[in-house]
């Protein structure tokens, strides 16, 4: 049985410039990977690289056992991945229930449907209603996203990733721009919105420590574009060297109960 | 509620005949032909976000579709002449789309306007071909079959030929109303609020553009079918860049994001652009003063003037 997710000996090269150099790196259903890495290490580019969106200079990027490299956006939502970014993205005059619509439609075979009415479909809607309420939004269904406070916003952005039914889920910094306090019942909400969405495995990108510690189930550290550490969470936290190079001073704090 | 007002403003449209003069039906004529080519041309921009600046080269292609079935090819059915006008505009708008979709915004005004150019220098330098500046005579169709012989040109314009435009703006509105509550008219919308976002939901934007710009070129052709026959001659101004430019003046006249929006605006800016060319012969001056004091003031529009009056009289009135 081969990984979900694979890269095989991936680099790539920006002119002069290796963004990444030799990187290989499997996912296996039921893991939660996070990426973690100083700012310019090449995490923006490996997730680039993983989700089909540029294609590497050497290597391979595999999913589901397919060759994936550059097939972009529209197709990698066909084959069954999904990715919300850091920043938010919303269709502002649109409401919580199109928005979460126009996933769950793409997905079927009525998007080329042109006479029927999306608002009329009972499986549409039904859809749509249980992808909403797993992120709280259920309420809001009517509401123009644009109108919507920052974090349903985010939730939105999320939720509408997941109403695509994807078997792996690429986050980009979820909780960027939720306040501290939110932080963890955001992160919470998602990786149990996944487990129960049938969501096999989830790539996180983040840079608080906390989270990684306490959601991931291995954490992948990069660095001038190499990997540094593949580790679970508790190695990972218990080698100073590693610790420094890539969370500064600080320690985490580790869950109680973290093995 | 929308549709309810839709079939008062369908029926009032219809006795318009009985209680107008001819001249205004005639001047009803072409509302009821821009209607149409704007219901398309703000599929486009409305709906999908983009701005064609060279709508006009559609209207043209149906009114020179009907010219030349008419008069060159010795076809009468009007039924015929519309299906293979607006075959021929599909034709030509899906290689254009292929280029013109792939770029948004200025990038995708000005492709359009260069293709628009492009037909309008083709229909004056080909005089044997299309009768240059002087076009080609448009020759009175048949109606389902029925010459009207009897009938003077107009009588059958305000007659025969008014009902049919009428009826045909009534089936092609609510194809149209179908299209935009669509699945696919949600994914138009998607991609123009956020094409990046839509790509990423598994939306094929270029193709569900280039279906968007071929409808909007399908509905322009009939529009320019109905123009060319009301006015029995298809020239060359047809497809000038001005005319694009008025097409874009009607539907932010009537508010693009409405769906009613450019029908209230064909009809505005007939009616005004008559009184204007009656009242003063710097008409053009005061069109383009009331674009500006509309856009400042009133960015959405009559329809979305009307929508906020109307809001407001229900907020005022206790219910």
């Amino acid at each position: 049985m081969s990984a979900l997710v694979e890269a095989i000996g991936v680099g790539k090269r920006y002119g002069d410039f290796a963004a990444l150099d030799g990187v290989s790196l499997a996912i296996e259903a039921g893991e939660l990977v996070s990426i973690v890495g100083p700012n310019g290490a090449g995490k923006t580019t490996l997730v680039n690289l993983l989700t089909g969106l540029v294609p590497p200079t050497s290597g391979q990027v595999r999913f589901k056992g397919e060759d994936i490299a550059g097939i972009g956006p529209v197709m990698l939502a066909k084959r069954g991945m999904a990715r919300a970014f850091q920043l938010v993205h919303i269709f502002p005059e649109l409401t919580v229930a199109q928005t979460l619509a126009v996933a769950v439609v793409s997905q079927s075979s009525k998007a080329l449907r042109f006479f029927t009415a999306v608002a009329d479909d009972a499986a549409v809607n039904s859809r749509v209603r249980e992808v909403a309420a797993i992120f709280g939004l259920e309420g809001k269904l009517g509401t123009p996203s644009r109108l919507l406070s920052q974090g349903e916003k985010k939730l939105l952005d999320i939720a509408s990733a997941f109403a695509l039914s994807p078997e792996v889920i690429l986050l980009d910094e979820p909780t960027s721009g939720v306040s501290s306090a939110d932080k963890h019942g955001l992160m919470k909400n998602v990786v149990d919105a996944a487990r129960r969405a049938g969501v096999r495995s989830i790539i996180l990108v983040e840079h608080d420590m906390d989270l990684v510690a306490e959601y991931s189930t291995r954490i992948v550290a990069i660095q001038a574009g190499r990997i540094l550490a593949d580790r679970a969470p508790a190695e990972f936290f218990s080698d100073p060297g590693i610790v420094a190079a890539i969370v500064g001073k600080r320690p985490p704090r580790m869950p109680p109960g973290a093995s | 509620m929308r549709i309810a007002a839709a079939l008062v403003a369908l029926a009032a449209v219809a006795v318009l005949p009985n209680v107008l003069s001819p001249y205004h039906v005639t001047l009803v004529l072409p509302a009821l032909a821009y209607s149409i080519a704007l219901l398309g041309f703000n599929l486009l921009f409305g709906y999908t976000g983009l701005l064609s600046f060279g709508h006009a080269l559609f209207v043209a292609i149906g009114g020179y579709g009907a010219a030349v079935l008419s008069s060159k090819l010795g076809l009468r059915s009007f039924e015929a002449i519309l299906a293979l006008s607006a075959g021929a505009s599909v034709a030509v708008a899906i290689p254009i789309g292929l280029l013109a979709v792939r770029y948004v915004k200025i990038f995708f005004g000005i492709l359009t306007l260069a293709f628009g150019m492009l037909f309008h220098s083709f229909l004056f330098k080909f005089y044997d071909l299309t009768g240059g500046d002087t076009g080609i005579r448009v020759l009175r169709p048949s109606l389902l079959g029925r010459a009207y012989e009897d009938l003077d040109k107009t009588t059958w314009l305000v007659g025969p030929f008014y009902y049919y435009c009428v009826a045909l703006l009534a089936i092609l509105a609510f194809v149209m109303w179908r299209l935009v509550h669509s699945p696919f008219g949600l994914h138009l919308v998607a991609t123009r609020e956020n094409r990046r976002k839509a790509e990423y939901l598994g939306v094929r934007v270029r193709f569900f553009r280039l279906i968007a710009f071929s409808i909007s070129a399908f509905y322009g052709a009939i529009g320019g079918a109905i123009l060319a026959v009301n006015t029995g001659q298809a020239d060359p101004e047809l497809a000038y860049w001005t005319h694009s430019g008025e097409l874009v003046f009607m539907t932010v006249l009537g508010g693009f994001g409405n769906f009613f929006g450019p029908v209230v605006g064909a009809f505005s800016f007939i009616f005004l652009k008559d009184q204007l060319v009656g009242l003063t012969q710097y008409w053009r001056f005061w069109l383009g003063a009331i674009l500006i004091l509309l856009v400042v003031l009133f960015p959405r529009g009559l329809s979305g003037l009307t929508e906020r009056m109307w809001a407001r009289l229900h907020r005022s009135t206790p219910s």
